[in-house]
């Protein structure tokens, strides 16, 4: 392969900017690299631009279903914190694309996902789990029901709207489970093209430590809500693999909240369906909490996979690192990630970073990567983000074929090892195992 | 017996202020067993020399041929030059982000000897030769040069080396950035690579101080893309005592 081939067509967010916010206000520098505009003129105390939610909302404490918040006085999504929440549909305008929130989803391929009426069958559920994990079917009263999430778009409100049962997944206290065999695994498997919705709940009780994977498969038109509770001192690990067959549409609201002192590693891994789109959001309930965030995408010509997180620091002395890394190859392969990343004037002591890297590997494939950071405080242990995209490197083919490695063999073993990075933290073998399988099969069925 | 031939090479690359020439006609021949130290001030062309015969596709060759006994280099791409027994030390290895140095080892080793190598043999192989080295050994399980120091990429270099058997070694500005100590160690690699004096070496160097340890049987001095001089150890002795002023065009000398 010549030079003139590697080289990317389109490739958006290509800056490298990894600087780190420290005590006292960024640099004209960090503010100008890192995308942060909205809080050029802040002062060390930080400043509000726009009204955003507070955090006494259904989010920070109490479920009030009826409930919803206006959008961000003044500037129209000037702060992700400002985003418009409703457990109800009608309270969101219909989608036009031209929203912050949609402007990079091809619309069309929803397939009737953000018309509201969502009464296909939901995918069905079948369920591995060690004994003392619990597992209900709920009705769409029940008393969690809520309790870690509201929509915050119209497509996770349709869902919300039209899901007649729940599936709650509870993780007793004080439950000591991450070994392999403890691993609770929910695999949902698409129950045709009709659009549907679909809720779970997961819920880790106090001091408990559990894994729990949700795994996406099938042919499906689906949006769903997840809300993941993680109580006191929890630590719970959440991989949610979409694994779907070529024409699946699937949308999923993954709210998490995290109490004092409890830890979650939320993992995204999307490998299959035509148009994929996680929204993986966390919010802190009590100080010392901790959230890792992974994400792994593989996007073949005509995929579309969107990953947009939001971590709203509102709480004193919470960590949060996001780590999202992606391969694309084929026309028209498209992978979104937007990162936002809100520390409020309360939360001082917050530490955070978030980073995104994609990896181009042949023309006519699309990156898009927006890392948003909005710090509203200046009394915090370090808050920065990266994002980088890039093709494959000449100068690595070129070190690995000057040991004699062939050129198709050199861009796996290179693509093996990019997204092995976040394969290795899900610290389950099996599933670490599937996910190697499944990038080789990418790479094989790819132009490479 | 094998001979690595460069006839009258021309090479240029391609910048934004057009084509520049580097090479101006070099032929040199190295013979199996024998160790051929080029020497020149910065930007001389002895790093294009070294990339041209790895196939490094920024450097154009314009003229002239490079052989391995008889057989075609510049026909041959990257890898095969690699596995037809050419290896490139780099003044400057990437890192590869992912992939370990074990599995790194592994797999190109074996693609260079066309077969996996025996896994018992080979684990012990790469233990010795890194112990030697002083490579730690949990260097085995890090990424290929990812955060490795500028003496730790050097010696996982010279690992390369004496664990893929090439027939011939291009080493380019390995002692560059080692300090005494490191520099012993690798030129003990290097010697030891050609221990039953089979392998040919090219040297690439600014710097007399490798020729202590590896004694050249032929000295070039590069200058502005050709061979300006010619000699045995001798004339190192003498660039190391004068240095390259006297190669030096007079303007640049004032």
């Amino acid at each position: 392969m010549t030079n003139a081939e590697l080289t990317k067509e389109t490739v958006a967010g290509t800056a490298e900017s990894a600087e780190k916010a420290r005590i006292g206000a960024p640099s004209a520098e960090a503010q100008a690299a890192s995308n942060v505009r909205r809080i050029a003129g802040m002062n060390e105390e930080g400043e509000q631009l726009s009204e955003i939610n507070p955090v006494s909302s259904p989010l920070g404490g109490a479920a009030a279903k009826s409930h919803s918040h206006g959008a961000g006085a003044g500037i129209p999504d000037s702060s992700r914190a400002g985003r418009l929440t409703s457990y109800n549909a009608a309270d969101f305008a219909p989608i036009t694309g031209r929203e912050e929130d949609w402007r990079f989803t091809p619309l069309k391929r929803l397939r009737g996902l953000d018309k509201v009426a969502l009464d296909g069958a939901a995918p069905g559920l079948s369920i591995q789990k060690p004994d003392a994990v619990r597992v209900e079917t709920v009705d769409r009263c029940d008393a969690r029901i809520g309790s870690a999430g509201i929509p915050d778009d119209r497509v996770s409100a349709a869902a919300w709207g039209a899901f007649t049962e729940a599936t709650v997944i509870t993780v007793p206290a004080d439950f000591a489970g991450t070994a392999e065999d403890h691993v609770t695994t929910v695999t949902l498997t698409g129950a045709g093209e009709a659009p549907a919705a679909s809720h779970l709940f997961v819920h880790a009780q106090a001091n408990s430590a559990a894994v729990v994977v949700l795994d996406h498969r099938g042919s499906a038109v689906v949006s769903e809500n997840v809300e993941i509770l993680v109580e006191d001192g929890a630590q719970l690990t959440v991989v949610s693999i979409q694994d779907w067959a070529d024409g699946a549409v699937h949308a999923s609201s993954q709210q998490m909240k995290i109490g004092r002192d409890a830890k979650l590693k939320h993992v995204v891994v999307n490998l299959g369906g035509d148009l994929v789109r996680i929204n993986p959001s966390a919010r802190f309930s009590g100080p010392g909490g901790d959230v890792e965030m992974y994400g792994l995408y593989f996007a073949d010509a005509g995929q579309h996979f969107e990953q947009r997180i939001f971590v709203d620091h509102a709480v004193p002395n919470c960590k949060s690192r996001v780590t999202y890394k992606g391969a694309l190859q084929g026309k028209n392969a498209h992978s979104v990630w937007v990162g936002d990343v809100l520390i409020r004037k309360e939360a001082e002591g917050t530490d955070t970073y978030e980073m995104n890297r994609n990896l181009i590997l042949t023309q006519g494939a699309r990156a898009d990567s927006v890392p948003n950071l909005e710090i509203e405080t200046g009394l915090i242990l370090g808050a920065g983000h990266a994002s980088a995209t890039g093709r494959f490197d000449d100068e690595q083919l070129f070190y690995l074929q000057a040991r004699g490695i062939p050129e198709d063999v050199a861009r796996r073993l290179v693509v093996r090892g990019f997204l092995n990075e976040i394969i290795q933290q899900i610290k389950v073998p099996a599933l670490e195992e599937r996910l190697r399988d499944a990038v080789e099969r990418e790479l094989k069925a790819g132009a490479l | 017996m094998s001979t690595l031939e460069i006839k009258d090479l021309h090479v240029s690359i391609d910048t934004e202020q057009g084509n520049k020439p580097i090479l101006k006609g070099v032929s040199l021949a190295i013979n199996s067993g024998e160790t051929h130290a080029i020497m020149g001030p910065n930007g001389s062309g002895k790093s294009t020399l070294a990339s041209t015969i790895a196939g490094h596709p920024r450097y154009k060759v314009d003229s002239g041929s490079i052989t391995l006994d008889g057989e075609d280099v510049l026909a041959m791409s990257v890898d095969k030059r690699a596995r037809a027994g050419l290896f490139l030390a780099m003044q400057y290895p990437v890192e590869i982000p992912g992939v370990t140095v074990t599995n790194f080892l592994r797999t190109a080793k074996t693609a260079i000897d066309g077969e996996a190598p025996r896994l018992r043999t080979w684990t012990k192989d790469v233990k010795a030769a890194m112990a030697q080295l002083r490579i730690e050994p949990e260097f085995a399980s890090r990424n290929v040069n990812e955060g490795f120091s500028g003496g730790e990429k050097k010696r996982h270099e010279i690992l390369q080396l004496e664990l893929f058997k090439p027939k011939f070694a291009i080493l380019d500005e390995t002692d560059s950035g080692l300090d005494v100590d490191a520099l012993k160690v690798v030129s003990e690699g290097v010697m030891r690579a050609n221990e039953d004096g089979t392998m040919g070496t090219l040297l690439i160097t600014h710097y007399t101080r490798i020729l202590r340890y590896i004694k050249p049987d032929f000295v070039h001095v590069f200058v502005d893309g050709s061979i300006a001089e010619q000699g045995g150890p001798e004339l190192a002795d003498r660039l190391e005592a004068e240095g390259y002023d006297r190669f030096l065009p007079a303007a640049a000398q004032a």
